[in-house]
């Protein structure tokens, strides 16, 4: 098993995203991870999605999505020649004894302190997932006290963007 | 993650604007709009029950001389009868219900269409749009409910949204890889005024199937063909929904190569030609297991290698390259490997492939295939289909189905139900034409037969229909026989009447030590448990004769007949062919105990094929592999 990341992008319209996590859950595919937003053209929404699975199901899975009348377009991101990204805020456990010892692990991964209180420390952090899993492990022994993560979202580096060629499908056909 | 993470709800995208400068523009409710379009798309006949939220619909539809609706008595019906009809005229299929369980009833038969990849359009009323998300009266979320089960659905919440996606909805269904495609109209919807003009704006830049071959596939394929010493073409479906049977006639001849035709495909190539080898998979002829089974190459056309054809699928024609020609890039690679994959109409495949081996033979690459006719002539001659008369001198359902096969009038259409009869009726039947077997191949959807023959009928009004049921399958749809009796869709209807669910009693018989666990249908109250049975009773096939089948089909305004007496078979038959003005229905009471084989048991190879019981080929493995 390996992950992968698809970019999945849609027409923006109500239901799309049952479709596709459906579509993923009848066909015995999990999703490590999704994430969703409008693209630089409103018609169009970007949909993240880590898998993990062998080559062959990734195939299936892909030639299945592409089967959705509302998918335009799939694209799998290299890890190589992709910049992925993932958002956490995380509320730790801090005293006067341990505060400064969590805002010196918050500097150490480029992160911010968001909210502080006499107990806790918010902090928010974006990076890679190892990134993050690394400073989670560093902040565990203090205490998480609630922990939200989002998806992954992922672009590809260079200057080609995936969504011109569904752009100009769009208009052809609007 | 919920789709509020976008930070904006979703809008569709207006479509108000693109009005054709010629077409003129007619003022009208969307339900006027609706029937409208229907009319515009050429649906001849709609299949459906009103209730309250498809009402508004229903008016202007009383008064269209284009769109003939016929009332059915369960949505199931309705369902099933656009998939007959379409399957029979190869047009699309239509069928409309209320909200909520009227929706829900189409369910089954939306799900059938889509494992058959039958075009059929379901319209349904939904609740007021404000209303969606209330538990409103009979609302179901029926675009959620359908989801998994039509190549696409839509909710229509405003009047000028139906006739673009009535226009959208025939498209998806009828082209590419064709299948059921669900549109829901809230009531307000149908209610608001808006405007109508056609051809409307249709919008779908994610929608775009692949039709032409790629060049350098066919010509590697036509290499592999014409190398092949053992080829056997393998059809399915695809190759009647693309209309490809004269070009695969064409193919099988240049080639010389075997052809089996699936459960979906039959008639797709005909069945007394020399060339045809039976129907492969768990209730296949010997020979087309066996080729399929040593064929050194698989030419798949519009087939999808499914588990009742393969069988145990890592044990599947062990020797064999493949070459997968489908519509749906989906399906090559899904269950088998293909070496040589081709997306593509079945029909520009085959037509692309005849081409591409004719060069092929110009430059003398012309395959050989006498030995592989050798062997294959020797299975054939060896393990034909056959039956055996029942020994107390009843019915063998093998014969019932024969002989209404022979006597039937030229072009007749045959819908079977699902189980035994089904099996023997795709043995014993010769189909030479496309379009003239319908069944539910995929989903096994008992009940099928009824409705299916039903809306074959009212889409080919001169020709004779023949339904051949089981008396399970019977019971579960009958009622649409009501139907057919009062509006003139006189359809035949054979009840293969072994008082059983016999398929499963079949597995019961082979697999559970012949304890018959609820599949008795003529049970008797004294008994415990009257559904079931341990061995076999001492008057099988006697029973309660509950329903009097006869009697209940008389009530229904049709003409009931009954045999019994393998002497009086031919002349029954006779009589029901007659007989066109009203739906005509035989008891057929045959043995219970009839088998259906060969079989190769589920979950097994199909090296294990049983020709008969506890007869397996022998066909001297080890030598010529």
């Amino acid at each position: 098993m390996s992950k992968h990341t698809l970019s999945v992008l849609v027409e923006n319209t109500p239901g799309i995203l049952a479709r596709i996590a459906a579509l993923f859950s009848r066909r015995g595919f999990n999703i490590d991870s999704l994430a969703v937003g409008v693209t630089e053209h409103p018609d169009i929404s970007r949909i993240t999605i880590v898998v993990n699975v062998e080559d062959l199901p990734l195939e299936q899975v892909t030639k299945q999505l592409n089967k959705l009348v509302n998918v335009l377009k799939i694209v799998e991101l290299e890890p190589g020649q992709a910049v992925a990204r993932e958002l956490v805020l995380v509320k730790v456990r801090a005293d006067n004894e341990t505060r400064s010892q969590i805002v010196e692990i918050v500097q150490l991964f480029r992160a911010k302190t968001v909210d502080v209180s006499p107990e806790a420390v918010t902090i928010e952090a974006t990076g890679s997932s190892d990134k993050l899993e690394a400073m989670l492990k560093m902040l565990e022994p203090f205490g998480i006290k609630e922990l939200v993560q989002s998806g992954t979202i992922a672009i590809g580096r260079g200057s080609r963007s995936i969504t011109d060629r569904s752009l100009r499908a769009l208009d052809r056909s609007a | 993650m919920t789709e509020q993470a976008t930070g904006a709800h979703p809008q569709p995208r207006p479509r108000s604007s693109g009005q054709q400068q010629t077409a003129p523009v007619e003022h009208v409710t969307g339900a006027q709009s609706l029937i409208r379009s229907l009319e515009e798309v050429g649906a001849e006949v709609v299949f459906g029950i009103p209730g309250g939220t498809i009402m508004p619909a229903y008016d202007p539809l009383m008064d269209s001389t284009k769109v003939r609706h016929v009332l059915v008595r369960h949505e199931q019906g309705a369902g099933h009868a656009a998939t007959g009809y379409a399957q029979a005229t190869g047009k699309v299929g239509v069928c409309m219900a209320t909200s909520g369980p009227g929706a829900t009833n189409l369910v089954t038969a939306i799900a059938d269409a889509h494992m058959d990849s039958v075009p059929i359009v379901a319209i349904t009323g939904q609740v007021n749009s404000k209303n969606i998300g209330t538990d409103a009266f009979q609302e179901a979320d029926i675009v959620g409910i359908t989801m998994p089960i039509t190549k696409h659905n839509f909710l229509v919440t405003k009047a000028e949204d139906i006739a673009p996606t009535i226009a959208e909805a025939f498209h998806i269904a009828s082209t590419g890889r064709p299948g059921p495609v669900l549109v829901d109209i809230t009531k307000d919807a149908q209610q608001a005024q808006t405007t109508f003009s056609w051809p409307p704006q249709t919008d779908l830049p994610g929608y775009r199937p692949v039709t032409k071959p790629h060049a350098k596939q066919i010509r590697e394929a036509a290499k592999l063909i014409t190398q092949a010493k053992r080829p056997i073409l393998y059809v399915g479906g695809g190759v009647l929904k693309a209309h490809a049977t004269a070009e695969l006639k064409v193919l099988a001849e240049l080639t010389q190569a075997p052809v089996t035709t699936t459960l979906m495909a039959l008639g797709a190539f005909p069945d007394s030609h020399p060339l045809h080898v039976g129907m492969p998979g768990m209730h296949g002829a010997v020979t087309a297991v066996t080729a399929l089974q040593k064929a050194d190459l698989i030419v798949a056309l519009g087939a999808r290698f499914d588990d009742r054809v393969t069988g145990k699928l890592d044990s599947f024609a062990p020797y064999a390259k493949v070459v997968h020609a489908d519509i749906d890039p989906a399906e090559i690679g899904k269950n088998r490997a293909a070496d040589v994959p081709i997306v593509g109409d079945a029909r520009e495949v085959i037509a692309d492939l005849i081409q591409a081996i004719q060069a092929e033979h110009t430059e003398g690459n012309t395959g050989d295939y006498s030995a592989w006719w050798e062997d294959l002539n020797r299975w054939r001659k060896t393990y034909p289909l056959s039956y055996d008369q029942p020994e107390d001198g009843s019915l063998a359902p093998q014969q019932v189905i024969e002989r209404i096969g022979k006597l039937a009038p030229k072009d007749t259409i045959f819908a079977a139900g699902v189980g035994q009869h089904q099996m023997w009726a795709a043995h014993f039947i010769d189909y030479e034409q496309p379009a003239t077997w319908l069944n539910s191949g995929g989903a096994g959807t008992m009940g099928y037969a009824v409705p299916a023959a039903m809306g074959a009928k009212a889409g080919q009004p001169t020709r004779t229909v023949w339904a051949i049921d089981g008396d399970g399958c019977f019971q579960m749809t009958n009622q649409e026989l009501v139907t057919c009796a009062l509006n003139n869709i006189p359809i035949k209807v054979a009840i293969i009447n072994n008082g059983a669910l016999g398929m499963v009693r079949q597995w019961q018989n082979l697999f559970y030590d012949g304890r018959y666990s609820n599949t008795v249908l003529h049970g008797d109250k004294t008994n415990h448990s009257p559904g079931s049975q341990v061995g076999e009773s001492e008057a099988p096939r006697k029973g309660t004769r509950v329903p009097d089948f006869v009697k209940l089909s008389e009530a229904m305004g049709c003409v009931a007949l009954r045999c019994e007496d393998p002497a009086e078979l031919d002349a029954v038959i006779q009589k029901a062919n007659e007989i066109n003005d009203r739906p005509v229905v035989i008891d057929f009471i045959v043995h219970e105990d009839a088998q259906v084989w060969p079989m190769v048991a589920a979950g097994t190879s199909n090296d294990e094929v049983m020709a008969a019981r506890d007869v397996r080929p022998d066909f001297g493995d080890g030598a010529d592999d």
